[in-house]
């Protein structure tokens, strides 16, 4: 298939790949640095490329909840948001997961107040792990555009029927042009196709009336949250699946998490997002001197692979997790938490440290990561490594 | 189509018998009598409180029309979304059952509507969506507990506002959420209650055939909220329109006019308020001055309300 090679900026790629879904409704409300992608399908919508119609709302917490009462009809919908934003919408974040509603919605990741600062760090969707969403995280522009067009095929398939967030990096990816392959609209439309309203209950089907959110107690809510949890079991399978169509398709392949350079690693960084290009650098740089290190960047961190996150990570003698987000009082970052439990239990489990890194956009340079890998070698020998640490903070 | 007892009577109930509301509850009522005449093409979004949580208790539900609960403070948005989906799914000729027209109401009670969710409403009037928004006025919030709102009454005993001994009750007045619907301009607000019966539907059937936004506020006798004999709800609601607590009245396109017209002797606010246990401690020795101002306030909003519909 000819693809069409562009220059965008990740907010201009993911609305691109929205316009190509043709979604039915799209509440929206602005946020930096979420708003230019707003603000190109506005202009889609104006200039009739896509039939969407706006609900230019008066908050997120209104974008989510109008997002609700629109996909609960069976209408594709999507909105966007941004750090703040998504904390405001929280209550609905959680409602839209457990209705089982199918809306995607890109988050723009920014550093949550306060203090208020507008740059990139994971601190808002990492906050939302738990809301019931599937969580994708992108590297670049290339990953966004590719993952919003994927999105509607993994929420809206009937075997899992959860809502997408679309992680991508505040600034870094989504105010900088990238070069990258798109799809023909038609094509796009072909992957995507589209929604199917009968395989749902819709709010508008006043034949067969139905009652959405009702009160459920105690002896109901924890079987309907079963289903949730199972929701998220079966998800893989189908993320897998969409991912191997879309490669074929584009030439483009996904996996739940990608492995760079970590065949014979002794050493392996976890980096999510755009950090984990700058990383792919160095690692360049250190084979060339021979230090064995690679690199494993979590793409899907919702649902949780942990069992591949066992065998990908099993044969290293070290793992560094950086986490671009804290948890206060806790035993490291939310990443770090997660890789550590799934490697729990091996037989030769390989020690394991973290890294808290970038918050509020502080930069994370080339030559911050070479000191991690310095320190992991260090590890290695036998020089006491802490748990958790911090990366590029004056102290 | 003009209303009367013998075509609503054989229109269908679409509120269901059973659902959990307390013995002598107005609120089902006013719920009823809304559905009777906004037919089966109709979907419905509840604000939590009270009438959301008697209707809906899974596996249950009292609705036989579509029904969306969400979250409390969002009702407007998320009906919002519903009808932009409506005519979105119209457009593209996707509906499930194809509907040249469908109602679109929202309701919610004064805690949802009045405070925690006057952002969504606002928002929600102001774009101009083809929905009806219903507030279920107790005054209070009832489903938690009976707390103060901002449309509870100076002096009303509340949960948080109790009268003791050196505070007697809310030290504030009602907001006017009706006069602040008006400001955004829609073409149709109203105010009601239940007793009077063709006044609501009237008001329900001119709200849902407007084109834009509508709101209706509908005082809603809270039993035990308010504390009273559970059989004289809607005597309560005469009373109240009769002592010019709660005016009948409907804007249309910006213009007020009464839809009842009140006794030049009209009754006094005492005798409405004795028979509520939530202004008991009015009457005691001190708090007369608590009475007094009831009256010139009522007296005075009920001026300003009779200047705009051109009776003064």
């Amino acid at each position: 298939m000819k693809q069409l090679y562009v220059g965008l900026t990740g907010n201009e790629a993911v609305a691109t790949a929205f316009k190509q879904a043709r979604p039915h409704v799209a509440p929206a409300f602005p946020i930096t640095p979420q708003t230019e992608m707003m603000h190109k399908f506005a202009d889609f919508v104006a200039d009739g490329a896509v039939a969407t119609e706006m609900i230019l709302v008066e908050s997120e917490h209104s974008a989510m909840s109008a997002a609700v009462g629109s996909a609960a009809t069976g209408a594709r919908t999507f909105t966007a948001t941004s750090s703040a934003g998504f904390a405001l919408m929280w209550e609905v974040v959680y409602i839209a997961a457990s209705l089982r509603l199918p809306i995607c919605m890109p988050v723009v990741n920014r550093a949550l107040s306060g203090n208020i600062n507008i740059h990139n760090d994971h601190s808002d969707s990492m906050g939302g792990r738990d809301a019931g969403w599937i969580q994708i995280f992108c590297e670049n522009t290339q990953e966004a555009y590719d993952t919003a067009l994927m999105c509607w095929r993994i929420a809206e398939h009937k075997d899992v029927r959860l809502p997408v967030m679309v992680n991508y990096d505040g600034f870094i990816i989504s105010h900088t042009s990238e070069s990258l392959h798109i799809l023909p609209d038609e094509d796009a439309w072909k992957f995507i196709g589209p929604k199917d309203l009968s395989n749902g209950y819709s709010l508008l089907d006043v034949e067969n009336p139905i009652t959405v959110g009702p009160l459920d107690l105690t002896d109901y809510y924890f079987e309907h949250k079963v289903s949730q949890m199972e929701a998220h079991l079966r998800a893989p399978k189908v993320i897998l699946e969409v991912f191997k169509e879309f490669g074929e398709l584009t030439g483009r392949h996904y996996d739940l998490f990608e492995e760079y350079r970590t065949e014979d690693a002794e050493m392996i960084l976890v980096i999510i997002g755009s950090t984990a290009g700058t990383a792919k650098d160095v690692i360049d740089e250190q084979r060339e001197k021979g230090v064995k290190v690679g690199l494993l960047k979590p793409r899907v961190f919702r649902p949780f692979p942990a069992v591949e996150y066992a065998k990908a990570l099993g044969n290293a003698k070290v793992v560094g997790v950086m986490d671009k987000s804290v948890s206060f009082g806790g035993h490291g970052g939310p990443l770090f938490t997660e890789i550590r439990s799934a490697l729990y239990g091996l037989e030769n489990a390989p020690k394991i440290h973290n890294w808290i890194y970038g918050l509020g956009g502080r930069d994370t340079g080339t030559d911050q990561i070479v000191d991690l890998i310095g320190q992991l070698q260090n590890s290695i020998k036998g020089k006491k490594t802490e748990d958790v640490n911090l990366l590029g903070v004056r102290l | 189509m003009a209303m009367n007892l013998q075509t609503l009577s054989k229109n269908e109930d679409l509120l269901a018998g059973g659902h959990r509301a307390c013995a002598g509850c107005t609120g089902s009522n006013i719920l009823r009598q809304i559905m009777l005449t906004a037919g089966p093409d109709t979907v419905v979004g509840g604000a939590t409180g009270c009438m959301e949580v008697v209707t809906t208790i899974f596996p249950y539900t009292a609705w036989k029309t579509p029904f969306i609960h969400s979250a409390f403070e969002n009702c407007a948005a998320t009906i919002s979304g519903v009808e932009t989906a409506y005519r979105a799914l119209k457009a593209s000729g996707e509906l499930p059952v194809p509907r040249e027209k469908m109602n679109f109401i929202a309701f919610g009670g004064d805690g949802g509507t009045y405070d925690i969710g006057l952002q969504s409403l606002s928002g929600a009037m102001e774009r101009g969506h083809n929905m009806l928004y219903v507030c279920y006025d107790n005054e209070a919030y009832m489903n938690t507990g009976i707390q103060r709102s901002g449309a509870t009454p100076f002096g009303a005993h509340t949960s948080t506002s109790p009268a003791g001994t050196v505070k007697q009750g809310k030290e504030q007045h009602r907001k006017d959420l009706t006069k602040i619907m008006v400001a955004h301009n829609i073409p149709y607000v109203a105010q009601t209650t239940p007793f009077h019966w063709r006044d609501l539907q009237m008001k329900v059937q001119k709200a849902l055939e407007v084109d834009g936004p509508a709101f209706l506020n509908i005082l809603m006798p809270c039993t035990v909220g308010w504390g009273f004999d559970p059989a004289i709800g809607m005597e309560l609601c005469k009373q109240a329109v009769e002592a010019n607590f709660w005016p009948l009245f409907e804007v249309v396109d910006g213009e007020y006019k009464l839809t009842y017209k009140p006794k030049e002797d009209r009754p006094l606010m005492e005798p409405w308020l004795k028979q509520q246990v939530r202004f008991k401690h009015l009457f005691k020795p001190g708090n007369e001055g608590m009475l007094v101002e009831i009256q010139r306030w009522v007296d005075s909003e009920f001026n300003k309300i009779m200047k705009l519909c051109g009776e003064a």
